[in-house]
């Protein structure tokens, strides 16, 4: 498998003004330098073709920041993107439209109901991508668009109507009829089913599934929800505070977590089955501020259970553990340490 | 079912909303009982009248709403025949609520400490500074670990899960017998949302409260509840202890949803789905088993007369004509 995304020390910063709500930010807040909030903090990574790459983590850890900039909706502060081997950081986001890529690469948004357009019918919502990036007209612009519901199982007939006439699941397929239409090599999905029932929701993953394999899109699946991701992705990737922790293939980050925070975010899943549950490792308290998060120690030190002095004193770097399995952690569980 | 321990028994309770595009059927005869000292998670899709059913035990129900049957009897006296004093001497003491969204939830302009305090001094007969101190002591209780500072923040300025526990302190602090949970960590982290369900779960078992959880996640409710009420539609399908219910699934819907919920070693191919959608609850026609339509081993007698409630085991009911 080529590499279809490389991602390496991506940042993004968002310069705060400690003017407002100064006695809420911390105590440092008599210094005079400009703050900035970390949101995503030197991230690297890369999708294969057709591969499923999950990205999990408490909300307020970067995630959404991170899709979108891979969706090329937000400007990065600095590092490097490249797509089919181009480089498309520096690209800035308004001006993607006109790249060529930009049919590559398609979003599903997390609210069906607030993402689409309430006076766009679900034909328009549909079709805009394809007037406006292939320039489709006419017939073929209506058998892409029938196609593409055709894809994601919505009536035809359905097509015609808009969104408040429409129920979450048909609005979540429109949502991914919408990004599928013009033939994207790479999908992101943000929080494509959490806002629908689990029956619904069965019926999204199933639909998700069955489309990558048929057309060969790598998805870069974005959730909360951990037992969706695993049932979806190839590799995850478990964020804290801006960086990435932990990284591995799906089904051994979920058997043989060796971070203790994607240890903590696996045991607080419920689970139906007794014999699942294990052991809680509780993670209490609250992430550190992302603005101007200290640099030289391990971010995730305050609520770790197992954290040791040499976490406060400096920053775990990203290692190989095993063959594809990368963790953030001074002592990750069960190498060296019980 | 008739329990004579029961601490809240809920009979026959019909609820109808009277919108402008027509009549909304919202509760069908729902009976369940909730006895002294138990969690018990009452779960369904949206629309299956779960929160219709806790507001109407609370008396918030919307003025559109009509009670059309039933009764709701909380230690041995009807709910729904108390006037407004009666009942607001109950509700908000003896029975509490924690909301879905404790940011919209609680007074946006009113530091928390005083929410709690304005609680505690409507129900109970303290003074201020006892209500300072009870607020104080609630906080520490939900395990702030600042609380004379908290109290003086709003809630802008605290986190969702923050929030939560500043909801479940409020809730609390007036030593309720009965606590409705209504999706109380619904939109929070699952590292928040475990911390959140052990600190109710701890603090229930502290002071003797009984709890009826709310919850679309049948995962959240097998963990943390002693017994299950599965709804859909606004009909209960299926009761039953905890275990029981995930061993030996009764109705096809409960099954199903059990099927549908992602796990931890299931493959996609496993994963099922519940086939249709809840029905619209504004119809004249609907069926009387309302899962009907979605049932893959609907009947002809499914279309024919009231569907009854039968008792297949200890503690276990299931409301359907071909059980499983």
């Amino acid at each position: 498998m080529s590499s279809l995304l490389e991602v390496s020390d991506l940042k993004k910063f968002y310069k705060v003004d400690r003017s407002l709500g100064r006695e809420k930010i911390g105590s440092d807040n008599r210094r005079s330098r400009a703050s900035f909030l970390h949101a995503v903090d030197g991230v690297s990574f890369s999708v294969s073709e057709s591969e499923a790459v999950g990205l999990v983590g408490e909300s307020g850890c970067g995630k959404s920041t991170l899709s979108r900039l891979l969706a090329k909706l937000l400007d990065a502060t600095s590092g490097s993107v490249r797509f089919c081997g181009d480089e498309i950081g520096p690209i800035a986001a308004d001006s993607f439209t006109e790249n060529p890529y930009r049919s590559n690469i398609q979003m599903v948004f997390q609210d069906p109901i607030d993402s689409l357009n309430p006076r766009f019918s679900a034909f328009d919502v549909i079709a805009d991508p394809l007037r406006r990036l292939k320039h489709t007209k006419g017939q073929m612009l209506d058998s892409h668009v029938e196609a593409a519901a055709r894809a994601v199982g919505l009536p035809g007939e359905l097509l015609s109507r808009f969104p408040h006439q429409l129920s979450g699941g048909q609005l979540a397929r429109i949502g991914i009829a919408r990004a599928i239409s013009v033939n994207p090599k790479l999908l992101i999905l943000d929080e494509p089913t959490s806002s629908l029932d689990v029956s619904i929701q069965a019926i999204i993953l199933k639909l998700l599934d069955g489309l990558r394999r048929q057309t060969k899109i790598a998805y870069f699946f974005v959730s909360h929800d951990l037992n969706v991701v695993r049932l979806i992705c190839d590799r995850v990737l478990v964020m804290y505070l801006g960086i990435v922790v932990e990284a591995g293939p799906a089904d051994i980050i979920f058997r043989i977590p060796h971070h203790p925070y994607t240890k903590a975010l696996i045991s607080a899943i419920p689970q139906i089955d007794p014999e699942l549950r294990e052991i809680k490792l509780r993670v209490d308290g609250e992430p550190l501020s992302p603005i101007d998060v200290p640099q030289d120690r391990c971010r995730f030190a305050e609520r770790c259970p197992f954290v040791a002095s040499k976490c406060r004193l400096e920053r775990p770097p990203m290692r190989e553990v095993e063959p594809a399995h990368w963790v953030a952690c001074h002592f990750p569980l069960g190498i060296g340490r019980d | 079912m008739g329990n004579a321990q029961a601490l809240l028994a809920i009979d026959n309770l019909s609820v109808e909303f009277r919108t402008r595009t027509g009549l909304v059927r919202a509760l069908d005869r729902v009976s369940f009982d909730v006895s002294a000292g138990e969690i018990i998670g009452v779960v369904g899709e949206s629309g299956s009248g779960k929160s219709v059913t806790a507001y109407t035990i609370a008396g918030i129900l919307d003025p559109s709403a009509h009670i059309t049957s039933g009764r709701i009897d909380f230690q041995s006296r009807d709910l729904l025949k108390l006037g407004g004093r009666a009942r607001r001497q109950i509700c908000g003491r003896q029975l509490s609520v924690i909301f879905q969204h404790p940011r919209i939830a609680l007074n946006q302009i009113r530091p928390v400490g005083l929410q709690i305090e304005d609680v505690v001094r409507a129900h109970t007969s303290l003074t201020r500074a006892e209500a300072q101190r009870r607020a104080f002591d609630m906080l520490e209780a939900v395990k702030i670990a600042d609380p004379q500072h908290c109290m003086q923040l709003y809630p802008f300025q605290l986190s969702g899960g923050m929030c939560q526990r500043i909801m479940i302190a409020m809730a609390l602090s007036c030593n309720p017998r009965l606590l409705l949970a209504d999706e109380p960590t619904t939109g929070l982290d699952v590292t928040t949302q475990a911390v959140i369900m052990d600190l109710i779960q701890e603090l229930g078992k502290k002071l003797g409260m009984t709890a009826i959880l709310i919850t679309h996640d049948l995962a959240l409710a097998a963990e943390r509840c002693d017994r299950i009420v599965v709804m859909h539609a606004g009909q209960v399908m299926e009761i039953a202890p905890t275990a029981e219910l995930f061993r030996n699934p009764m109705h096809p819907y409960t099954r199903r949803l059990g099927a549908a919920t992602p796990g931890p070693v299931s493959d996609i191919s496993e994963l099922d789905i519940v086939p249709g959608s809840v029905p619209d609850l504004r119809r004249q026609n609907l069926p009387p088993c309302r899962y009907a339509e979605r049932c893959e081993r609907r009947i002809k007698e499914c279309d024919i007369g009231p569907v009854p409630r039968v008792a297949v085991g200890r503690d276990h009911f299931v409301a359907c004509k071909r059980a499983l």
